[in-house]
């Protein structure tokens, strides 16, 4: 019987190795395959090198600037709404706390809200997505009129609305209203890429060969679904960032927290703009703006990169 | 070059098992259409298939022969009527629907679609004896492998399916089938997207596993050629329902019905007949016409035959009943003797 | 003089793997008033040479040889005169065409395109009646001008594709895959029309096509290709009848005549698979796959041989036989 001898590679597959090291193996391969790719997006590289190094501040965070800095008690010598010195590179606050130690600190509100909310975004977003996409009948339309839902709930009041009812604006209501009204968008991604997948003939194949409504989800549409939810994920990033931001200026943020959002609302309540301390509203806002704008580069480029119908190829 | 032997070729049935494995009665499968209507897209079909036998199921697209295989294989139910698997009819049950899959398995038309690119060639013949919780799951596949021709088969466990060529994904597919010790297999057009060298090499393949592991086999195909290939039997099919049955040389060489000899004179390798080509295309399944389905291009009514035999009338009026599922050469035409004769079928609603 | 001559045609492709030849020196004429077709499988470098046709292949392939539309050489043709060539004198029907159609547009619409494009004095009541003649040519209603392209059939959309390559009158049509996908009954509709439309209008067309019974037919010519050369040619019935090369052979056989005793339960088929046109096997391409392959066959790289009238095959054999007399 024909096993095209003129197709098949010279290299000899070691039958000896177990099938599960030479999966390992290929992925590896893979994955190498993926970074060079990557790689060669410049928008992405500078995105993810701009995120790193704020990722290494943030967490050097204690290392450089002692939490004693950002007490107040421990301020009264120093001058309010200092410009920029020699030994306050960026100047101070109104409390005499240095700006920099505040927007180093800062940077770990708002990343960890940021990685956090985007967490729950993703999760919820691809379970309701695939599930949606995946059972057609009454359930399939629960989950989509439930995404449809919480698609238009505004945030803003939302994060009102829960803080009163559960009777603190920690960062973890922050996170929670965030990861609750970002995932629609996910899920909506999820389900159209679902649906997609679900028209090709090896899920069909899967169904006849017996396979349960959760294995045909998890082997077939996950994977398949994966990739475009973790380009989107990383952009989700960048919006759950601004919006904490948002609320953090509103005065709607943890008031115990130093995050980007409150040095601004606090700098606009200092009146900063009026007396002309730009050293306290532009650092914030140029951050927040940098940390966005890395995150979506960087979404971009796996974008790209994991649809390769989008690149330039 | 290959090509099976031709004698005993024909249709084996074991001894000891009279009953036909898939039946099917008076089925009928409708959906709903767009503006509103009901589409009829298997309008009451009865069929059997035999132990051991090759039956074609033909027809152009938008005649209901997928529909007709999916409503087979479980994964459409029918609005009336039933499917049966050795004399029981199907249980749509969870439990029960998975314990038929394993007997009863599907070669699709694409084996590019057909094959989840991220999963290796062992994960997707594996797949179906993981579900099923079969043992020994290395040995089956590597017996699947081998059956369908792919050898040696530990050489291929970890190729992936774009480094195949067409012809080996087809085959990977039908070793997926294999792989659960199937008794049926239906094949939606198996060589249909396969370059032209490739396909005897695939027909032959059925061929030996219906001859070394007793399989039945259900082919839908709008290829002629390949029923006369590899068929016993054909069962010609126009817009929801059985035109013409019999065995692939009564049908093939002296069709009965006028869309069964239109169909074959087109074929281009039929030079001696002169070429008859319908006008227009197959009606939408949501407005069949009434009496005989196909007389609105029926070539016989057009240029009088049906007239001067004094059975116009009845082609536009009068419906034609359904054919039996077993019996000797029948086309469902007005035509066609032994229709005019076996008694004035029953309107069907 | 033919309309449309191909002369020693060699195409290479660049990509990331090294230069893959899909086209190896291929001869080909077409006469105005001629149907010719062409037979191959997946790789065999057909899609390729209709492309050169009109020039529209990648900007990194390298394209050698001549492709004369009447008389003229298209690959050396300024870039204004070729733009003038393209659907004026030369029109194709590709492969899949049907999906080319945009579904946002109406029928008519698209029809009238090119004929706006290409005819300076062209407005648009003239162009509408233009619309409706070519619907009329390939037999659809007047009023499928105003229709979405979802609303048609496949063979319909084909149909509208072919109007599409006959909206500027051209003098060659190029038909790449015109049946593929479309229902037996269908396809016989397609290819009459075709052939009606050559003949009625002395056009020369070419016929591209995986199944040589189709061409045998409906061409008058027909050549046989095989990893990027005519491995076989003559007159398309007796190519398909009486084939002298065993690739032809098994092409022929894979598509049985019904009625023949000898082809029922005997599937024709060939070991192995097309050979991807970067990975060629030595001498004869075919000589994998052959059974009658001798040993001198993966040595000698055979090219197009007489054999017999007007027939020519590209294997040794068929010298054997010419010398035996």
């Amino acid at each position: 019987m024909s096993t095209a001898a003129t197709n098949l590679e010279p290299h000899q597959v070691p039958t000896t190795l177990s099938s599960r090291a030479i999966a390992r193996a290929r992925r590896a391969a893979s994955l190498k395959r993926f970074a060079r790719a990557f790689l060669r997006q410049r928008g992405g590289v500078a995105g993810l090198v701009i995120m790193l190094v704020f990722i290494a501040l943030a967490a050097s965070a204690p290392l450089l600037f002692p939490r004693d800095l950002l007490d107040i008690t421990k301020t009264l010598g120093n001058k309010s709404l200092e410009a920029p010195s020699s030994r306050f590179w960026l100047g101070t606050d109104e409390n005499g706390r240095s700006i920099l130690a505040v927007l180093v600190w800062g940077a770990r509100t708002s990343l960890i809200v940021g990685l956090a909310g985007s967490l729950i975004s993703m999760v919820l977003g691809t379970l309701i997505g695939i599930g949606s996409g995946h059972y057609r009948g009454f359930f399939g339309s629960v989950l989509q009129r439930l995404t449809d839902w919480f698609l238009v709930i505004p945030f803003i009041p939302l994060v009102v609305v829960l803080a009163a009812v559960l009777g603190q604006r920690g960062l973890g209501t922050i996170v929670l209203v965030l990861g609750v009204t970002s995932w629609p968008g996910t899920a909506r991604l999820v389900r159209a890429q679902t649906l997609s997948v679900e028209g090709r003939p090896y899920l069909e194949r899967a169904k006849v060969l017996g396979d349960s409504d959760w294995q045909q989800m998890t082997k077939h549409v996950l994977p398949n679904v994966m990739p475009l939810v973790l380009a989107n994920t990383t952009l989700t990033v960048a919006i759950v960032i601004l919006s904490e931001t948002t609320l953090a200026f509103l005065g709607l943020g943890d008031p115990y927290r130093d995050s980007w959002g409150t040095m601004l609302e606090k700098a606009t309540n200092a009146g900063a703009a009026s007396t002309g301390a730009w050293w306290y509203l532009l650092p914030p806002g140029i951050c927040v703006i940098v940390i966005v704008l890395a995150f979506t580069l960087i979404g971009r480029a796996l974008e790209v990169v994991l649809n390769p119908r989008l690149g330039s190829e | 070059m290959s090509g099976a032997s031709n004698e005993s070729e024909s249709g084996s049935v074991s001894a000891g098992d009279d009953r036909p494995v898939i039946e099917v009665q008076d089925l009928e499968v409708s959906f709903r259409g767009r503006a509103g209507g009901t589409a009829r897209a298997v309008d009451s079909v009865n069929l059997s298939v035999e132990r051991g036998e090759i039956v074609a199921l033909v027809g152009e697209s938008g005649c209901g022969k997928t529909t007709l295989a999916r409503t087979i294989l479980g994964l459409q139910r029918p609005s009336s009527g039933e499917v049966r698997y050795q004399g029981r009819s199907l249980d749509y049950g969870a439990r029960a629907l998975k314990a038929y899959r394993s007997d009863v398995q599907l070669v699709l038309q694409d084996p590019t679609g057909a094959l989840n690119p991220r999963l290796s060639v062992y994960e997707a013949v594996a797949e179906g004896p993981r579900v099923h919780r079969m043992d020994d799951e290395p040995g089956r596949v590597a017996r699947a492998l081998s059956q369908a021709g792919l050898r040696p088969p530990d050489r291929f466990f970890l190729r992936y399916p774009h480094e195949l060529s067409g012809g080996q994904r087809q085959r990977v597919v039908i070793a997926g089938a294999l792989a659960l010790d199937p008794q049926v297999i239906i094949a939606d057009e198996p060589v249909s997207s396969l370059d032209a060298s490739v396909r005897g090499e695939i027909l032959a393949l059925l061929l030996q596993l219906r001859r070394d592991l007793r399989l039945t086999l259900l082919v839908v195909t709008h290829d002629l050629g390949l029923a006369w290939n590899i068929a016993d039997r054909i069962a010609v099919m126009y817009l929801g329902r059985i035109v013409e049955v019999g065995t692939t040389e009564e049908v093939l060489s002296d069709p009965k019905h006028p869309y069964t000899q239109a169909l074959l004179s087109v074929v281009p390798e039929m030079q001696q007949i002169e070429p008859v080509v319908l006008r227009g295309e197959t009606p939408d399944p949501s407005r069949i016409p009434t009496g005989c389905r196909f007389h609105p291009r029926c070539p016989a009514l057009l240029d009088g035959r049906a007239e001067r035999r004094g059975v116009d009338d009845r082609c536009t009026a009068s419906p034609l009943g359904v054919l039996p599922s077993t019996g000797d050469h029948r086309a469902a035409c007005w035509l066609a003797e032994p229709a005019v004769r076996s008694g004035e079928p029953t309107p069907v609603t | 003089m033919p309309l449309l001559e191909l002369r020693d045609v060699h195409v290479t492709y660049y990509t990331d793997e090294g230069p893959v030849p899909a086209v190896r020196g291929v001869d080909l004429s077409v006469t105005a008033g001629e149907v010719v077709g062409v037979a191959g499988e997946s790789g065999c470098g057909k899609s390729t040479l209709a492309s050169t046709v009109l020039r529209l292949y990648p900007k990194s392939a390298k394209v050698t040889g001549e492709v004369l539309l009447e008389g003229q050489d298209v690959l050396t043709m300024p870039w204004g005169r070729l733009r003038a060539v393209r659907w004026n004198e030369a029109a194709v029907v590709f492969q899949g065409a049907l999906h080319s159609l945009n579904p946002i547009q109406r029928i008519g619409k698209q029809l009238s395109e090119p004929i706006l494009l290409h005819d300076k004095e062209a407005n648009a009541a003239g162009s509408t009646t233009k619309v409706k003649e070519l619907l009329a040519q390939v037999g659809l209603p007047a009023r499928y001008a105003d229709a979405y392209p979802h609303q048609l059939s496949g063979g319909q959309k084909q149909r509208v594709m072919i109007a599409l390559a006959m909206s500027c009158d051209p003098q060659v049509l190029i038909a790449d895959e015109p049946t593929t996908a479309l229902d037996v009954m269908v396809q016989a509709q397609i290819l009459d029309l075709l052939t009606g439309v050559a003949r009625e209008r002395s056009m020369a067309v070419l016929i591209i096509s995986h199944d040589l019974s189709v061409l045998a037919t409906t061409c008058d010519r027909a050549a046989v290709m095989y990893a990027g050369r005519i491995i076989e040619e003559g007159p398309a019935r007796q190519v398909f009848e009486q084939p002298e090369h065993p690739y032809t052979r098994a092409l022929s056989g894979a598509f049985p005549t019904i009625g023949d005793a000898t082809s029922r339960y005997a599937p024709v088929g060939l070991p192995g698979d097309p050979p991807f046109p970067g990975d060629l096997p030595s001498g004869c391409p075919f000589h994998p796959r052959c059974a009658y392959a001798l040993p001198v066959c993966p040595t000698v790289d055979v090219r197009l041989l007489p054999a017999g009238p007007d027939r020519a095959a590209a294997c040794v054999l068929v010298d054997q036989a010419v010398a035996a007399g």
